[in-house]
């Protein structure tokens, strides 16, 4: 059966991008059953999830508001992976972008907005850039694990957080108030990102979009991006060929982690205005570190396939929220089924790859081949991410 | 102040809590070199810890029988294991990400369950000291080794335990081969597939124990998120351990007395912000990966798929 799909040009690639819908599905279904655990009845539930994403144009842009963040980290993503190394410090890169945006914004209140707002984007992205290539440089110079770095790296920017928002960058209102959860003041109003529609879309969502694009044609259409890929599919080969391995290494995760710096930067101006701290990292990030690998995965490591991705995976989050208020049921639930979909959608790869393998029966040295050629096809691409050695 | 630090009893005192806190990091880490052995890593420890302090402190909680709660935290460190392997080894995920979701399940549903079940944030009277006659006697090091509870005990004594079967048996030559030549291996006639579910399940087990030895033994509460990360440092200290139970033993201990110095700067009230005291042993982990790393090469073929050609 997958046999004839796989062999069918237009079949076998629908059947790809589905894959990830697949898998979310089935999680869902996995989420069905505890729903009914709990007592909650799952249409209802799901019923609830659809239109809490969908149903209304406030819906539709919160959706896309949720998105905007996965989507730019997603970006980042796609850069490390292709490039053979494998980012889990979203998180941590995504707070500090925050942080650092948030300190620029406080620092100039009175200053005009067209100079503080796009100084504190850049702020974000050097930060984030600085958070993730600490790792790319012990990776790429002291052998060190970049899967192990990059989540200590977490919980270093958790903590620094944690004490900036206690104590140096604390609202000074605050603490005559006697809120429980640590926060900076409200930056400026006229700091705001400008809004699209009259919800609450913000310009961050284009942002993202155009940067997708921009994304793709560095990655396919420049020799560094060509680089990175070819670093990420064979570092051996690419070495053989004169690329200077150990930069591109440094190169992707700081690259990666600039824009999950920059989607913190861009949270904080068009969604927040403040930043706070629940003392874990998901207070504020909301897990987007951690999600927008997802997206990315569900997109096919391609930026513009990250786009819908981000836009599905965000409708699945704001539609969560809405359900958990809806049934009443914990709000834990959401994480775990959370955890759910990043599992399922990770086992979906095996598919793409065995539907990749049919497709290309006969086709022997694909990774060589992939080199060679300009522009390469999608379907090599499930390797460079198992293959790179850890 | 700091003199405070250095009297006779603080010492003994922090050396104990040192000894005592290294029970989580022990089971964890020598449960994750097991299926890192053999080419499997799981990050989902911190997850599957989560779940098994959950269920141990549970069990205890409606029945009062410790070794129910044991027996809890094995089933589901288990279950676990198994789903981490069938992902990782069946459907070859990759196990950097699908270690990040079994993470998440696991933060998300021992919450979840506590929220449910608990409610509120209860005690429980786990396991108490035993000392240890006649050796429990000697001035000091009777204290710091010899008066602690039995989940601490079992933790060391899994050490020359996973050793001895790593290094003398044919099980630990199976789980190696694994981890270094599957190829080899299975053109012995060794199933790759059978030795990863089996080291991953195990290992999970161990991370259970391990969350239980902080649910049932060590703090005697549960509470959402209680491992805070340690899981993901026992995750590292087996990298910093050369994948090799003794070096993992060195690891637990140094971070272990690393936070029970920490601790008690703060009991004295020595002005440190808690987030850098907290910060510490992960900065202290990266640090120690740069060492620990260029020291060893890894198993050859950790996080690599193995399929059989055809």
């Amino acid at each position: 059966m997958l046999k004839t799909i796989a062999r069918h040009p237009y079949l076998s690639r629908l059947l790809d991008a589905l894959l990830p819908l697949l898998a979310t599905l089935a999680a869902l279904g996995v989420g069905a059953i505890m729903l009914f655990l709990l007592g909650a009845n799952p249409v209802e539930a799901y019923t609830a999830l659809l239109e809490g994403a969908f149903g209304s144009q406030n819906a539709l842009a919160d959706t896309v508001v949720k998105a905007t963040p996965l989507l730019l980290v997603g970006l980042g993503i796609c850069i490390a992976f292709r490039g053979g190394v494998i980012n889990i410090g979203g998180e941590g890169q995504l707070i500090a972008g925050a942080i650092s945006g948030t300190y620029v914004g406080l620092s100039f209140p009175e200053q005009p907005a067209t100079v503080v707002v796009p100084l504190a984007m850049l702020a974000g992205f050097f930060a984030g850039a600085i958070w993730g290539g600490i790792p790319g440089l012990l990776k790429a110079y002291y052998g060190v694990n970049e899967i192990l770095s990059t989540i200590m790296m977490n919980q270093i920017a958790v903590q620094i957080m944690n004490y900036l928002l206690r104590g140096p960058l604390i609202d000074p209102e605050q603490l005559t108030r006697a809120s429980r959860i640590p926060e900076t003041a409200r930056l400026a109003r006229s700091f705001d990102l400008p809004r699209l529609v009259p919800t609450r879309l913000h310009l961050g969502a284009l942002i993202a979009v155009v940067l997708a694009f921009l994304v793709y044609v560095f990655l396919w259409r420049t020799t560094i991006g060509y680089r990175i890929r070819a670093v990420g599919l064979n570092p051996d080969a690419s070495k053989y060929a004169g690329i200077q391995v150990k930069r591109y290494i440094v190169l992707s995760l700081l690259l990666s982690g600039a824009f999950a710096g920059l989607a913190g930067a861009i949270q904080v101006y068009g969604v927040h205005h403040f930043m706070f701290t629940d003392g874990s990292a998901a207070g504020f990030t909301g897990s987007a570190g951690f999600n927008g690998i997802v997206a990315a995965l569900f997109g096919k490591l391609h930026p513009v396939g990250t786009i819908p991705a981000s836009f599905i995976f965000g409708a699945l989050l704001v539609g969560a929220n809405s359900l958990q208020r809806a049934m009443q049921v914990p709000s834990a639930l959401i994480t775990a089924l959370n955890g759910l979909v990043v599992v399922f959608v990770v086992s979906s790869e095996l598919w793409s790859r065995r539907i990749a393998r049919l497709r290309q029966t006969g086709a022997g040295a694909e990774v060589d081949a992939a080199l060679l050629a300009d522009e390469f096809d999608d379907d090599s691409r499930a390797e460079p991410v198992s293959e790179v050695n850890l | 102040m700091i003199s405070d630090l250095f009297t006779a009893q603080v010492i003994i005192g922090m050396l104990a809590s040192g000894i005592r806190l290294a029970t989580p990091y022990l089971y964890a880490a020598i449960g994750e070199t097991f299926g890192q052995r053999s080419g499997v890593l799981n990050l989902g420890v911190d997850g599957i810890m989560l779940l098994g302090a959950y269920a141990a402190f549970y069990a205890v909680f409606t029945t009062g029988n410790l070794l129910f709660g044991l027996l809890a935290a094995l089933a589901v460190g288990g279950l676990m294991g198994l789903a981490m392997a069938f992902i990782s080894v069946t459907l070859q995920a990759e196990q950097g990400i699908s270690g990040i979701g079994i993470y998440l399940f696991g933060l998300g549903m021992s919450d979840l369950l506590f929220q449910i079940t608990l409610g509120s944030v209860e005690t429980v009277s786990g396991f108490r000291p035993v000392r240890i006659p006649v050796l429990s006697d000697i001035p000091a090091l009777g204290d710091i080794f010899f008066s602690h509870n039995l989940l601490v005990y079992g933790a060391y004594a899994l050490v020359p335990v996973a050793w001895f079967i790593l290094n003398r048996t044919t099980i630990g030559l199976k789980i190696k081969a694994v981890g270094e030549n599957p190829e080899a291996a299975d053109s012995l006639g060794v199933s790759v597939a059978g030795v990863r579910y089996a080291t991953v399940t195990f290992g999970s087990m161990l991370s259970g124990l391990a969350g239980a030895s902080l649910s049932i033994a060590l703090l005697n509460v549960f509470q959402q998120n209680m491992t805070a990360g340690l899981g993901f440092i026992a995750v590292a200290l087996v990298y910093f351990g050369g994948w090799r139970p003794v070096g993992v033993l060195f690891g637990a201990l140094l971070f272990s007395t690393v936070q029970a110095l920490q601790n008690w700067v703060q009991t004295l009230g020595i002005p440190i912000p808690s987030e850098v005291a907290v910060m510490m042993p992960y900065v202290l982990t990266i640090v120690v990966l740069v060492f620990a790393v260029q020291r060893v090469g890894q198993p050859a073929a950790l996080t690599k798929v193995y399929e059989r050609g055809e």
